[in-house]
């Protein structure tokens, strides 16, 4: 019944956070798992068009590029970043069992050195559903959707672990 | 006033001239295109507005109740309004903002979230004609809309 949701347990870790979040359910991993094969041979064009589209579509998330000198769709500079940043996807895919401890490092990163807004983490991985929507129309199903929109969700939460 | 340049109404009209309302909504076999039921299967507290529609009580289902794509397309009809009045959405929106808050008690996230899923579907039938421009002037449309929407909530 519905009211069995709302049954307080006890926390089973300490971090309060993920008390609240919506985890993956181990079905759920492995839609994320194998889409993400399926979108390997890929991933660079995914990293550029979804950089390049969050740069046009939401402007204000240029602040953080001022020291780039082009920040057009595909440039080489948005195109090189859109690369580092599939690759932090994918480092999480393979951790996916623990994003907080395994993203540990990259959250310091984006926490004390990059400082970006989290809502910005919201942002790209819009971006990123548009993108894969777009070049992987038939493997984008809904329930790939709903993992996939999942995934970066908690990516997201684990890469603002550590912000305050 | 929202200011439109000559091309943002261009690019907005293009869509939904090529727009073919019944195949967006449509429950086709895989389902990639389908709007309403995309949003009932990956926001499913979405479905909570929906108790009066039938079976909605797993993927499948909600992917072939006929009731649900027909709301899809009435919905594309309201976002139809918006396009036709694209200089004065606030007041063109104002008995559908008060409809929404008034009788169907909607909370006004949905319509991000449904509006989010508008993309994704339109990326996902246009694919590369889904310009990085095009998504710009469509996300300002649609966030334009949902303001709209969201107006008469008191």
């Amino acid at each position: 019944t519905v009211l069995t949701q709302f049954r307080s347990k006890p926390y089973r870790n300490k971090r309060l956070s993920n008390a609240a979040t919506m985890s993956l359910s181990a079905k759920e991993k492995n839609i994320v798992r194998d889409f993400f094969k399926k979108v390997s041979s890929r991933s660079e064009e995914v990293g550029t068009e979804a950089l390049s589209r969050m740069l046009t579509v939401y402007p204000q998330t240029k602040s953080y590029f001022a020291h780039w000198k082009d920040l057009s769709p595909g440039s080489p500079p948005v195109r090189k970043h859109g690369i580092t940043i599939m690759g932090g996807v994918y480092d999480a895919v393979s951790k996916v069992d623990d994003l907080v401890g395994g993203l540990l490092t990259l959250s310091e990163l984006h926490a004390f050195m990059l400082r970006i807004d989290p809502v910005n983490f919201k942002i790209l991985s819009h971006c990123m559903l548009v993108v894969l929507s777009m070049l992987f129309p038939e493997d984008f199903t809904p329930q790939v959707h709903l993992a996939v929109d999942k995934f970066l969700a908690l990516l997201a939460l684990a890469l603002a672990e550590k912000y305050r | 006033m929202v200011e439109w340049t000559d091309q943002e109404r261009t690019l907005i009209a293009n869509i939904f001239a090529n727009l073919d309302y019944e195949d967006i909504v449509k429950p086709d076999v895989s389902c990639h295109h389908s709007l309403c039921l995309r949003c009932l299967i990956v926001y499913p507290w979405t479905q909570r507005y929906f108790g009066g529609f039938g079976n909605l009580y797993n993927a499948d289902a909600i992917m072939n109740n006929p009731m649900i794509s027909a709301h899809g397309v009435k919905i594309l009809h309201g976002l139809d309004r918006a396009v036709k009045n694209m200089d004065d959405i606030k007041n063109a929106y104002a008995t559908l903002s008060e409809l929404h808050s008034e009788k169907l008690h909607v909370d006004p996230d949905n319509f991000r979230l449904l509006s989010d899923c508008l993309s994704i579907v339109i990326a996902s039938k246009m694919g590369y004609d889904f310009t990085p421009d095009l998504q710009a002037a469509w996300q300002k449309f649609l966030t334009v809309v949902v303001f709209a929407l969201g107006r008469q909530y008191h």
